[in-house]
């Protein structure tokens, strides 16, 4: 819970805040790899929701209504004392797809985690990102015992566009998570580049 | 605690890393009477340090939607300011994001 503490007196550092989401189906590694690189145990926060509200916000006039919670683990890591970036695990059940709208809202990119077992529980995440282009990268979570792919095969199940960079990754490690995320990083940029390009021309 | 409010007038929706901040003269929250203990919670947490609403929200044990509510409050009473992230539809500076792989790779 610390951003740098300040001297009583000194007005306390307000940092510059960033996200990035981890999406993928349920058990692929989300909460796992959010844990390997975040300083603080990955947290979690919840929203109540309205069955009868979705996907509107605005609960006003369904009195009687049912409540459902979704919940997001998030992770922080503090790059500098001016500089926090936060990691946010999408939330898996389908019907809370609307929350992912808020979430990736101003995030920087996301991961989509995906295991070769069950390659179609990431589809609907690599639609959502194309859709709304975000930049995102897929990390394939080598499990043991699951068969090993070339990355090119996986690429054609997934039918990714040429320019998605595709890592093999392990969720649990923590130079594997960070490569992934500087993999995220840098297509945001070169994405970014595009955009600017597209812009001016 | 919210007196049923799902939303803050004044407030726009606040982002999940939307750092809020205590304002300096804001010492004594327990003080005033208008203010629920969660209220009071939020300043003292932000008080310690800058806090984002997700954090707040998974420290307090509160849902987003509420801890939302409240902390329009306490803008509206002065109590905390609030620091928005990058708007989503403003590209964030190539700097930062060259800052932000190089403290990647330095962890």
């Amino acid at each position: 819970m610390i951003f740098g503490r300040s001297e009583r007196g000194k007005p306390p550092v307000e940092p510059v805040t960033l996200k990035i989401l981890v999406a993928g189906g349920f058990g692929v590694g989300k909460t796992t790899l959010v844990g390997a690189v975040s300083e603080i145990r990955p947290l979690r926060t919840e929203e109540l929701l309205t069955e009868a509200g979705r996907p509107v916000d605005d609960t006003s006039g369904v009195e009687g209504k049912r409540t459902t919670t979704v919940a997001m683990d998030f992770g922080r890591i503090t790059l500098r004392e001016d500089l926090v970036l936060y990691l946010f695990g999408t939330p898996g059940q389908e019907r809370f797809w609307f929350m992912w709208d808020e979430l990736s809202e101003g995030a920087l990119g996301a991961v989509v985690l995906a295991d070769t077992r069950r390659l179609e529980d990431c589809f609907a995440a690599v639609d959502y990102f194309e859709r709304r282009s975000i930049p995102f990268l897929v990390g394939v979570n080598c499990f043991e015992g699951a068969d090993r792919y070339p990355a090119e095969d996986i690429r054609q199940a997934l039918d990714l566009d040429s320019d998605v960079p595709l890592l093999l990754c392990d969720a649990r490690d923590r130079e594997s998570v960070k490569e992934i995320l500087i993999g995220v990083v840098q297509h945001a940029m070169a994405f970014q580049a595009d955009r600017r390009e597209t812009v001016t021309t | 605690m919210t007196r049923g409010r799902t939303t803050s007038a004044a407030q726009h929706r606040l982002d999940l890393i939307a750092v809020v901040v205590a304002e300096p003269h804001a010492d004594d929250p327990e003080a005033d009477s208008t203010l629920s203990p969660e209220h009071v919670d939020i300043v003292g947490l932000c008080r310690h340090a800058p806090q984002s609403v997700a954090e707040l929200s998974a420290e307090l044990d509160l849902p987003i939607g509420v801890v939302r509510v409240l902390i329009g409050d306490l803008v509206d009473s002065e109590f905390v300011h609030v620091n928005r992230p990058v708007p989503p539809a403003e590209l964030v500076d190539e700097s930062i994001l060259r800052d932000v792989i190089n403290g990647l790779r330095a962890l």
